[in-house]
């Protein structure tokens, strides 16, 4: 007779009101590089009384370690990074108007004609740009740098703000059927999926997750927050670009980067970390084993946050994983629920299957 | 008195230290901490650190003031004719280079220092795609005046050469000279030190005078491995307002020190010295370096599990060129919101610096 | 006699040399490495980024444990997409130029081989990576042997032209000969506890030195690698010539290397009686940068042996300085060291 076992916890992520209701939470905050309180909070607050330790350190990551039952468990960290790309204002010029400076990579031309919010109580403001009637047609073929854009509180709006706050875009979460539409999808999707790891927690290994900061300006919460860890195996979990438009002549599209709806984007190689190998095929078998779909993201340029856990200490093997979006790093991006959802099934079965074996193959 | 700011500074603008080789600089500095701290002693890559204990009872937490010592300069990559080629030690523009007077620190030579020259050669003895805007510092070279045998004697390649110029005090009481970067932050450091002696504080505090600054922050992202520090006060010169500095992100020499607000700085920590400068009627500007601050404190930051870094500015003009122009004033001011600052630091202090 | 140890060591050359290794595939010319060292080491451990730390000795009165680092990693391709019709479009492994990849051959770590063709290009215009692609003999998608993520490297066979040694990836597998046979030479009576370490991710931004100096955690380390030439024809204006002796390197982009190395490593230089030049490499990075980056820092150098045509299929090394710096780094290795004054 076969040994009576307890039914593994099944798993089953979906997006109902109460997930989207998170998720907008998380979408809507600010929290550009350096300051990210807001999401910081959010965190703290949905994970109070899930985790065995929640801590901040010195640059603000939110560490938060859940352990595991039983001998041999291996160490993963698992990180999400909170910050944004987005703006400071700089200079106060009077009646609301401020110079700013972008932060992280932000297009120039994604600016004019924006709305955004600034500081902690989220003071509406624009980007505008001169009247189309007094421009030459010369002035319009110049890109307008952020140097000659101003963010207008306006009048009055002096008092509202001050230089030294974070701006951001104003858009608000909406789901477009299928879609997710908003800004900062990279990379609350990542600390979303993160939240839910940590509330279901598989009971195999120790779940050290690093909610990081910086990561926009150069991977560098995750950095110490690895340091702090010391963790067998690195995942940064992440939202990656989707380039999955027509091409200009009609060609075939060869550089897509990833696919909407192709599932969980699986990283090979980007500009920051050579995946470990043993990583990538476990993350494989178990989409595989699960039937749950997924695409490698293509090897290109650009870097998560694994970059700087493998090169801690003596090296810890690593990985990312993201859900694939159109548009990061503008006022609005999308992503696919289903994507969403296959990313937080593939790496919450991919934890639970994971055991001290996976490091013994030589690479 | 045990140190005088003006013939200290001198000093030290009269030396080379270029990223790499401080030993000349780092010599200068360590007789003037030596009397105003308890223990001196050298990183591994040669920052040197002055430890003054603190009152608390032990284990006491440390405060690390990081001032970097070096300078940028040039290396000997080639020698033709007699002549040197060379390539830059940090960011040197090159439209500075003609014409200017530079010392060649030569390894086979005794003394080692052989003033010399930045030499433009004539047009028709360049490339066509020299042109004739500012030369390229490929078609600079250096003349020290000797001959072609002796250079080829006395010079080897990777040679340092430094800048030659001599410090000048201006009108207005301010100074100028090479490598005021940052060697006014290691005086406005010494100011912070002395002003110590006369008072009681429990922190420990260690000066570290950095080294390799100017080529990756290197002593910033080593140091604070080294020392540990609770917290970390980072010193650093900030462009002034004055021919070719008109901007936003600009300050008026003598007007006051800078302090940096972004992603490198932890803002509860900023906020504590703001407070202790006004208390201390020391006027501020607020400088924003909303992504990386280009000092140590980028370093210094992300060591190991990560530090808390709040960092000082003192305005400069002409950076990185031979005749940087600072207000002694100004370093007083860093040094004395320093002193102040430590003074007043409860052994508990970083209970009190949250996230908000 | 001494014919014979010759031999010997142009058969490790091209043994290394045509072993495939692309960064972050290292196992297979890390076994051909563990496989000619294991008679002289006294530890032998791969880390977890691969890196393969040999340790002889271990530390006496008065020795120091040094590092010397040599990276068994290459540059090579990535497959990117497979198109339509079988074309395997690739993004570069390390830095690969365009202008050496036109017809060249690749060889996938599996055995599948690969020819680098390119799409048309407007006359007179450089060609770039993105407009080539790697042609398996596949006639579709589906019959395609390699799929995106798989790695090559660059296919050509060892030249032993003499005088000269003529391979690709002699960056940095040269260094790694050099270190296998400077190994041998150490001696029972060396103070020092010496740790080889064969570094991976080197051509993708100096990786894996990182953190298997962290786990050694030295006091004094050496870099092995290849640097550039300024010998050929309207080439770079560089100090260094082929055949001139080991180049002891004052800086490269990366780094600048302690001087009480570099006046170490003259001495030794000198006090053997070995041909040396002095380097400053005004671009390039080795694994000395890591090496100093360890910890509170390290005091660490590099041995450079002057390469021409680096990042090519066709790297070319002068082999009276190969054999002049193993002799300089076995000399290094086996004496007390004295570094100089701060």
């Amino acid at each position: 007779m076969a040994k009576k076992m307890e039914a593994p916890k099944m798993f089953k992520p979906k997006m109902g009101k109460k997930e989207l209701e998170l998720l907008g939470k998380l979408t809507n905050a600010l929290a550009v590089s350096g300051d990210e309180q807001e999401i910081r909070q959010i965190v703290m607050d949905e994970l109070e009384g899930f985790a065995d330790e929640m801590r901040v350190d010195h640059l603000g990551n939110v560490l938060v370690t859940k352990l595991g039952k039983g001998k041999k468990r291996l160490r993963v960290m698992v990180a999400a990074h909170m910050d944004e790309v987005g703006f400071m204002l700089i200079k106060d010029e009077g009646k609301g108007i401020f110079e700013f400076r972008t932060v992280g990579g932000i297009d120039p031309r994604q600016l004019v004609g924006k709305q955004v919010i600034v500081g902690r109580d989220h003071v509406p403001g624009i980007i505008g740009a001169k009247a189309i009637h007094l421009t030459t047609p010369q002035e319009r073929k110049q890109v307008l740098p952020v140097t000659q854009l101003r963010i207008d509180l306006g009048p009055g709006g002096s008092t509202k703000a001050k230089p030294g706050d974070r701006a951001t875009f104003a858009t608000e979460l909406q789901v477009l059927g299928p879609t997710l539409c908003a800004k900062a999808l990279d990379n609350r999707l990542g600390v979303y999926n993160l939240i839910q790891l940590v509330k279901n927690a598989p009971e195999n290994i120790d779940l050290l997750a690093a909610f990081t900061v910086q990561e926009e300006v150069g991977l560098r919460g995750a950095k110490v927050a690895a340091f702090s860890f010391n963790p067998d195996i690195g995942i940064a979990i992440d939202s990656t670009p989707a380039f999955d438009l027509p091409d200009y002549h009609g060609e075939e599209n060869t550089q897509y980067r990833t696919h909407l709806d192709g599932g969980p984007a699986i990283y090979v190689m980007d500009g920051a970390t050579i995946a470990d190998r043993r990583l990538v095929d476990w993350l494989v078998d178990t989409a595989k084993a699960e039937n749950i779909p997924w695409q490698f993201r293509q090897p290109a340029p650009g870097g998560t946050d694994a970059g700087a856990i493998h090169r801690v200490r003596e090296g810890v093997p690593s990985v990312s994983v993201s859900v694939p979006g159109r548009y990061a790093h503008s006022a609005a991006g999308m992503a696919r629920i289903d994507d969403e959802l296959n990313t937080l099934k593939l790496l919450h079965a991919a934890l639970a299957r994971l055991d001290e074996k996976i490091l013994l193959r030589q690479e | 008195m045990t140190f005088e700011l003006i013939p200290f500074l001198k000093d030290m603008l009269s030396a080379p230290g270029l990223s790499g080789y401080e030993r000349p600089i780092r010599d200068i500095i360590s007789r003037a901490w030596e009397p105003l701290s308890d223990e001196l002693s050298l990183s591994n890559l040669g920052s040197l650190l002055a430890l003054k204990r603190g009152e608390g009872p032990e284990p006491r937490p440390t405060v690390m003031i990081a001032v970097h010592m070096d300078a940028i300069g040039l290396m000997v990559t080639a020698i033709e004719d007699g002549f040197l080629r060379f390539t830059q030690v940090g960011g040197v523009d090159p439209r500075i280079l003609p014409g200017q007077p530079v010392i060649v620190h030569a390894s086979n030579s005794e003394p080692k220092d052989l003033p010399a020259l930045v030499v433009m050669p004539p047009a028709q003895l360049l490339p066509k795609e020299a042109g004739t805007g500012p030369l390229a510092q490929a078609y600079l070279l250096v003349d020290t005046g000797l001959r072609a045998k002796d250079v080829e004697k006395l010079v080897r390649v990777g040679d340092i050469i430094s800048f030659a110029s001599k410090p000048e005090e201006l009108a207005g009481d301010t100074i100028a000279g090479h490598t005021l970067d940052n060697r006014a932050s290691v005086a406005a450091a010494t100011v912070a030190l002395e002003m110590l002696q006369k008072r009681r504080h429990q922190w420990d505090v260690v000066a570290d005078a950095t080294v390799q600054e100017e080529v990756g922050v290197i002593g910033g992202l080593l140091d604070p491995i080294k020392i540990k520090p609770d917290l970390a006060i980072v010193v650093d010169v900030t462009f002034a307002t004055g021919p070719g500095g008109s901007g936003s992100t600009n300050f008026e020499l003598g007007g006051g020190i800078s302090m940096n607000w972004g992603a490198n700085v932890h803002p509860a920590l900023y906020k504590a010295l703001e407070e202790t400068a006004k208390d201390c009627e020391i006027p501020i500007y607020k400088e924003f370096s909303p992504s990386m601050s280009g000092t140590d404190a980028y370093g210094i930051q992300v060591a190991e599990e990560g530090i808390s870094v709040v960092e000082i500015g003192i305005p400069l003009r002409y950076m990185h060129t031979p005749v940087e122009q600072v207000a002694i004033k100004d370093i007083q001011r860093a040094g004395r919101l320093m002193a102040e600052f430590i003074t007043n630091l409860p052994l508990d202090f970083m209970n009190t610096v949250k996230w908000e | 006699m001494a014919e014979k140890k010759k031999d010997n060591l142009l058969e490790l050359i091209k043994r290394l040399v045509e072993t495939p290794g692309p960064s972050g595939q290292e196992h297979q010319i890390r076994a051909a490495v563990r496989e000619e060292i294991e008679g002289y080491a006294d530890e032998i451990r791969t880390d977890a980024l691969g890196n393969l730390i040999v340790r002889v000795g271990s530390k006496k009165a008065g020795g120091m444990r040094v590092m010397v680092s040599a990276h068994i990693d290459e540059i090579g391709l990535m497959v990117t997409h497979i198109d339509e019709k079988g074309f395997a479009r690739f993004l570069s492994i390390g830095g690969v130029s365009p202008l050496t990849c036109l017809g060249n051959r690749v060889l996938f770590m599996d055995g599948t081989r690969g020819v680098i063709g390119m799409e048309s290009i407007e006359p007179g215009t450089m060609p770039t990576l993105d407009k080539m692609y790697i042609d398996t003999g596949a006639t579709s998608a589906k019959d395609c042997p390699v799929q995106v993520g798989d790695v090559c490297g660059f296919e050509r066979p060892f030249l032993d032209m003499g005088k000269r040694l003529v391979a690709k990836s002699m960056d940095d597998r040269i260094a790694a000969a050099i270190a296998i046979e400077a190994m041998k030479l150490v001696k029972k009576t060396s103070p020092n506890e010496i740790y080889f370490v064969f570094s991976v991710q080197e051509e993708v931004g100096i990786r894996g030195a990182t953190t298997a100096a962290y786990g050694v955690n030295p006091e004094v380390g050496i870099a092995v690698d290849v640097t550039g030439v300024g010998d050929t024809p309207k080439g770079f204006k560089l100090n260094v010539e082929l055949g001139n002796g080991p180049a002891i390197k004052v800086r490269d982009s990366s780094f600048i290397a302690d001087p009480r190395v570099v006046q170490w490593m003259v001495n030794e230089a000198k006090a053997q009686k070995l041909p040396y030049q002095m380097e400053v490499l005004t671009f390039g990075g080795t694994d000395g940068r890591a090496i100093q980056m360890t910890r509170e820092g390290v005091p660490a150098g590099c041995l450079s042996i002057g390469s021409r045509y680096i990042h090519t299929p066709s790297e070319m090394v002068d082999r009276a300085d190969v054999e002049n710096s193993i002799k300089l780094l076995a000399g290094l290795l086996n004496n007390k060291i004295e570094l100089g004054e701060l």
